[in-house]
C-alpha cells in the first residue's frame, strides 16, 4: 500500500534540497522540518529576546518550526513536504 | 454603603485615563470606574495613530495641539508602549489628490506642523512597496504611532500615585443626573462632577449624548520588519471618515514595533455587534492590495473589530453636558481617540478648575447640540 | 501544482476549475472522526467534502505519511474512504466562515472559506461536521524552550515525517497510555529511549490497569516493566520533569519525583500532559459559550448550532476509538440517515468508549506539582516571551495578552492560553478568524457575484 492513499505518480525515492545553502537529500515525503534536522540544525528560529528555538508540537500548532521557504518566511516546516530544488533557510 | 469624590470619572480607556492624570495634578479627590480592564475597549481595538488630522479647522487644532502633549509623554513611557516615531505618509494616487496635498501642507503648516511634499519617485524612494503609478504624497514626519492600553494602564498609574482610586471590573448601573452612581456591586458614589469617558456606549449612560457607534475592522500580519516604513493611509481617508454613508473602506496600514503590519479601515454605522465581517474585511484588504501589491503574500493572523464613538459634526464631546452642571464629557473622539485623548484631557481640567484653556474649548462643548439634535441614520 | 493536486485529493478526475465547491455535507479534519464521517454521509449519497489542513491524512494519531505505523483500523477506514465518493482535500486551511442563516433554494446553506495552496477555496454545505481533533497540553517548566524539549506526540508526529531520532537518547516524559506508544515508536526507529516519566503515582495506574478482573497490581507492574524494558528503558511512576538544562540545546533533564531530584543526560524530551479539544471551530460557530472545554453534543452528535455536527476529541478526549464511532454517528446525522440499527449499535458503543475514556482521563489526572513547576524568569507565551513573573499582576487572560503581548503571538495562544488555563484558571480569550494563519490575499478573494458591479467605495479611483 503505497504512503499517500492515492496511486501515485511515479517519484524519485529522494528528494535534494538546500538548508542554508548545503544540499541535503532526504527520503521523499520528509518533511522539511526533518531535512533541517537531517542537516544538522536544531535551531530553527530566534523568539523576540533572541532566545533560540526549535520544533515542539509537530502539528502546526506552536509555530516554533518557522523557517523561510523558497523566500516566503514564516512557513511551518513541520507541515510541508520537501520538493527538489527548494531553499531553506533558518534563522536559529 | 456611599462614598464620596470629588469627581468621579467612568471609563478607563485611554481617554478616561488620560483625564485621570490630568485632573489628579489639581488636588481633586478621584475615582475611575472601569466596567472591565483598563484600555480594554475601543483603546485595545484600534490603530494608536498619534496623527494631525485637518477635517475641520477644531480638529487640526485639536490634533495638533495633543500631538505636542504627546511629543512630551513619550519620553517617559515604557518600552512596551511602543513608541514609534514612525510619521504619516498620505498616499495621492492621481492629480486632484495631489492637489489635495498641497493644500494640506498649507493647512498643517498654519499650526506649525511640518510636513514635506513628495512627487511620484520620492514615494517610491521611501515606500518601495506601493504600487508605480501613483502621484506622490505629503509626509508628516512627527506624527508617531504608540501601542494604547500600556499607554492607559501607565497614566493610570500616574494618577494612582497622585492618590485616585481605580476599580476595575466595576459595571455602573446607573448614573443620576445629580451625579450619583450606582453600581452592580451595590456601592454608590456621589460625585461633584461625572466624567463620562465610556466611548460610544456613552449613550447607555447618557441617552441624550448624540454618540453613536461606528465599527471599524483591523488585519494584523506575521512579523515583516520594513515592509512598510510609514503609516501610509489614502487621502481617500478622510472621503471615508467624513462620510456618513452606511459603509466604507479607505486604506490605511501601519507597521508596528514588532514588525507586525496593521491594516485598517472600515467604518460601519448600525453594527453593534462585535461580529468580523468577511464582505467589510474582504473590501478593505482589496483596497489595501491595490495600494500594496504585495501585500496578498503576508500571512494574516488575526481580524477583529472595535466601535468608535462618533458624532454628527465629527467632533467630541470635551465639557459640561446638556443634561446637568454635574456629568461632563470626554467622549465622541471617532477615529482620533487616541491621538487627541492628551488635548481633551488638559480641555477637560482647564474648565473643571475655571481656567482659560490653551485652544479654544468652545468647538468641543456638549452645548453646542440643541436638545433636538441626534444623528441622522 | 498538479502533484500536490492529486496527493491532496483522490475523487476520480479534476477538482472543478472554479474554487467554489457545493456539498451537502463539509467535514473539517481528516482525522479518525472526520474520515468516519464522510465515509459514512457519502455511503448514504450526501455530496461530501472533507478539508484537511495537513498534507496527510488521518489526523495525529494516524497520521498517514508512514504506512507502517498506521494500525489496521486507520488502514481499513482509509480504504473506505477512497472508495466511498467523497471529495478529500489536504493542505485545505478552513479559516473562516459565513452563513447558516444564508437561503439558497435548498435550505440554509453556510460558507466555509479555505486557503489551498495559494488560492482560495470556497465550500458551500448545508450540513457541517467539526472533526478539528485535540492538541497537546503543553505546560511550563524552566528550560522548557530549549530545542530538542519536544511534545510527547510532538516527537513521534516529527519522527514520522523524518526527524532523525536513530541513536539518539530519549527522555519520555506526561501521562498515560500515549507514553508507551510514542517510546515504542521512537523506538522502532532506532531511538534509545531511557527512561519513561509517567506523572500519576503508581496507586492510580495500578487501580486504572485493575479494572480487568483477572489482574492484581503485581500482576500490572510486572506488564508494565516488562513492556518498558522490552523498549531498554526504565519506567517510573510519580515522576515529572522539573527542568531542563543546556545552553543552545537541550543537554540534560533535572528530573523529580515531589521528594529528591536528579539530572538525566539526554538529547531530546518528549514530554506533554494530555490532550486539548480543538475548540476554536466550535467557538467561532457557536456551539461552545466561552469558557467550555468541550463541545455539547446531543445523541447525534448535533451541536446546539443547527445543522452544525461534532465528532471525536472535540466532543471530549477518547481516542481514535471513541472518534470513529462518533464519526459515523455524526455521519449518518449529517446525511439525515437515522433510522435502521446500526446508529443504535454505534451510540452503545459509544457509551461505553465514553466510560472508558473517562476512566483514562481520572486515572491519569495531571498532579498539582506540575502547576507549580514555573519560576518568574520562565517562559509561558513562546511566540512574545512573555514569563511567569510578568503575569503576576494580572486578573485574567485578556487583560496579559493587552498589557503583556501574552496571546498575541503566531500560535495565538493556543499554547500560553491552555496552560494558563490550569495555571491560573484563566478563561481562554476570544477566537477571531483565521482560524489558522492564511495569506492577506485570502480576504480580498472572498467576493460576492453582486460585489462586481455594486457602488464604489468612497475612495475607489473609477
Amino acid at each position: 500500500m503505497p504512503d499517500a492513499p492515492v496511486s501515485q505518480p511515479v517519484a524519485s525515492p529522494s528528494v535534494t534540497l538546500r538548508v542554508d545553502g548545503m544540499d541535503v537529500t532526504v527520503a521523499a515525503g520528509t518533511t522539511v522540518a526533518a531535512a533541517v534536522a537531517r542537516a544538522g540544525h536544531q535551531r530553527f528560529r530566534q523568539s523576540p529576546t533572541g532566545q533560540h528555538r526549535g520544533p515542539v508540537c509537530g502539528m502546526g500548532v506552536c509555530g516554533e518550526c518557522r523557517v523561510t521557504i523558497d523566500g516566503q518566511p514564516h512557513q511551518r516546516s513541520c507541515l510541508i513536504v520537501c520538493r527538489d530544488a527548494m531553499e531553506v533557510t533558518t534563522d536559529g | 454603603m456611599t462614598q464620596q469624590f470629588d469627581i468621579a470619572i467612568i471609563g478607563a480607556g485611554i481617554v478616561g485615563a488620560a483625564c485621570a492624570a490630568a485632573l489628579a495634578r489639581d488636588g481633586h479627590h478621584i475615582v475611575v470606574v472601569e466596567r472591565d480592564s483598563i484600555g480594554g475597549g475601543a483603546t485595545a481595538a484600534g490603530m494608536g495613530h498619534v496623527v494631525v488630522m485637518d477635517d475641520s479647522p477644531a480638529q487640526l487644532i485639536l490634533t495638533s495641539y495633543s500631538r505636542q502633549l504627546w511629543h512630551e509623554l513619550v519620553q517617559s513611557l515604557p518600552a512596551s508602549a511602543e513608541t514609534q516615531q514612525c510619521g504619516t505618509m498620505w498616499v495621492a494616487a492621481d492629480d486632484e489628490e495631489m492637489a489635495a496635498v498641497q493644500v494640506k501642507r498649507e493647512l498643517l503648516a498654519q499650526v506649525d506642523v511640518e510636513s514635506v511634499v513628495l512627487g511620484a519617485s520620492g514615494l517610491r524612494q521611501m515606500e518601495p512597496e506601493l504600487r508605480e503609478g501613483l502621484s506622490g504624497g505629503l509626509r508628516v514626519p512627527h506624527d508617531l504611532v504608540v501601542y494604547p492600553p500600556v499607554v492607559a494602564r501607565f497614566l493610570l498609574c500616574r494618577a494612582q500615585e497622585q492618590g485616585v482610586q481605580v476599580r476595575t471590573h466595576c459595571r455602573v448601573l446607573h448614573l443620576d443626573s445629580d451625579g450619583t452612581i450606582d453600581l452592580a456591586d451595590g456601592t454608590r458614589l456621589v460625585a461633584q462632577c461625572v466624567v463620562v469617558a465610556t466611548g460610544c456606549w456613552a449613550s447607555e449612560l447618557c441617552p441624550d449624548l448624540p454618540v453613536k457607534s461606528r465599527k471599524g475592522h483591523l488585519v494584523i500580519t506575521d512579523r515583516y520588519p520594513g515592509f512598510v516604513h510609514h503609516q501610509l493611509i489614502e487621502l481617500g481617508y478622510l472621503k471615508s471618515a467624513h462620510a456618513m454613508q452606511k459603509e466604507s473602506v479607505a486604506f490605511n496600514i501601519q507597521p508596528r514595533q514588532t514588525g507586525q503590519m496593521l491594516i485598517g479601515s472600515s467604518r460601519q454605522f448600525d453594527a453593534d455587534d462585535d461580529d468580523v465581517d468577511l464582505e467589510m474585511v474582504s473590501r478593505m484588504m482589496r483596497r489595501a492590495e491595490q495600494f500594496l501589491p504585495r501585500l496578498g503574500r503576508l500571512t494574516t493572523l488575526r481580524t477583529w473589530t472595535g466601535h468608535r464613538a462618533a458624532t454628527p459634526d465629527k467632533l467630541p464631546l470635551i465639557g459640561p453636558s446638556r443634561t446637568s452642571d454635574r456629568i461632563w464629557c470626554a467622549t465622541g473622539h471617532e477615529g482620533l481617540g487616541i491621538a487627541t485623548s492628551l488635548g481633551t484631557a488638559e480641555l477637560l481640567a482647564d474648565q473643571v478648575a475655571g481656567r482659560e484653556p490653551r485652544i479654544p474649548a468652545t468647538p468641543y462643548l456638549p452645548h453646542r447640540y440643541t436638545k433636538s439634535e441626534g444623528h441622522h441614520a | 501544482m498538479d502533484d500536490l493536486q492529486q496527493q491532496g485529493s483522490f475523487r476520480s478526475g479534476q477538482l472543478p476549475q472554479r474554487d467554489l465547491l457545493q456539498c451537502d455535507v463539509l467535514v473539517l479534519g481528516g482525522g479518525p472522526a472526520g474520515i468516519a464521517a464522510a465515509c459514512i454521509s457519502a455511503e448514504c449519497s450526501s455530496r461530501v467534502v472533507l478539508l484537511e489542513s495537513t498534507p496527510w491524512l488521518g489526523g495525529a494519531i494516524w497520521r498517514a505519511n508512514d504506512v507502517r505505523s498506521i494500525p489496521r483500523s486507520g488502514q481499513h477506514w482509509l480504504s473506505r474512504l477512497k472508495h466511498s465518493g467523497a471529495q478529500v482535500i489536504c493542505e485545505a486551511t478552513a479559516f473562516a466562515q459565513e452563513g447558516g442563516e444564508l437561503c439558497s433554494e435548498s435550505g440554509a446553506v453556510r460558507r466555509v472559506y479555505a486557503q489551498r495552496c495559494d488560492q482560495l477555496l470556497e465550500v458551500r454545505c448545508g450540513r457541517l461536521v467539526i472533526a478539528t481533533g485535540a492538541q497537546e497540553l503543553f505546560l511550563p517548566f524552566p528550560g522548557w524552550t530549549l530545542p530538542n524539549v519536544m511534545g510527547l506526540g510532538g516527537l513521534q508526529l516529527l519522527a514520522k515525517g523524518g526527524w532523525p531520532v536513530r541513536g539518539q537518547r530519549v527522555i519520555v516524559a506526561g501521562t498515560g497510555p500515549l507514553l508507551f506508544a510514542v517510546a515504542a515508536a521512537l523506538k522502532n526507529r532506532g531511538a534509545q529511549v531511557t527512561d519513561l516519566l509517567e506523572q500519576a503515582s503508581w496507586s492510580r495506574v495500578a487501580r486504572f490497569a485493575a479494572v480487568l478482573p483477572w489482574l492484581s497490581p503485581s500482576k500490572v507492574w510486572q506488564a508494565l516493566q516488562l513492556k518498558a524494558q522490552l523498549l531498554g528503558a526504565r519506567y517510573r511512576t510519580g515522576c515529572w520533569p522539573a527542568a531542563a538544562h543546556g545552553d543552545a540545546v537541550l543537554r540534560s533533564v533535572r528530573i523529580t519525583d515531589g521528594r529528591r531530584a536528579w539530572v538525566q543526560d539526554c538529547d531530546y524530551l518528549a514530554c506533554g500532559f494530555g490532550l486539548v479539544p480543538n475548540l476554536q471551530w466550535p467557538e467561532m460557530l457557536g456551539c461552545t459559550a466561552h469558557g467550555d472545554e468541550v463541545v455539547q453534543v446531543d445523541e447525534l452528535q448535533q451541536t446546539v448550532v443547527p445543522g452544525v455536527y461534532a465528532a471525536g476529541e472535540t466532543t471530549g478526549i477518547g481516542g481514535d476509538a471513541a472518534a470513529v464511532i462518533e464519526g459515523q454517528i455524526a455521519g449518518h446525522a449529517a446525511s439525515g440517515c437515522t433510522t435502521g440499527r446500526q446508529l443504535r449499535r454505534l451510540q452503545v458503543r459509544r457509551a461505553r468508549a465514553g466510560r472508558f475514556a473517562r476512566s483514562l482521563q481520572a486515572a491519569f489526572r495531571l498532579r498539582p506539582e506540575l502547576l507549580m513547576l514555573a519560576h518568574d524568569d520562565t517562559v509561558i507565551c513562546r511566540c512574545e516571551d512573555v514569563t511567569w513573573g510578568q503575569l503576576r499582576e494580572f486578573r485574567d487572560a485578556r487583560e496579559a495578552k493587552l498589557q503583556t503581548r501574552c496571546g498575541m503571538g503566531v500560535c495565538q495562544g493556543r499554547v500560553c492560553q491552555n496552560s494558563l488555563r490550569l495555571l491560573k484558571s484563566w478563561p481562554t480569550t476570544s477566537v477571531r478568524p483565521p482560524v489558522l494563519p492564511v495569506l492577506a490575499g485570502m480576504w480580498s478573494r472572498i467576493v460576492r457575484e453582486h460585489d462586481m458591479d455594486h457602488q464604489r467605495d468612497p475612495g475607489d479611483q473609477s
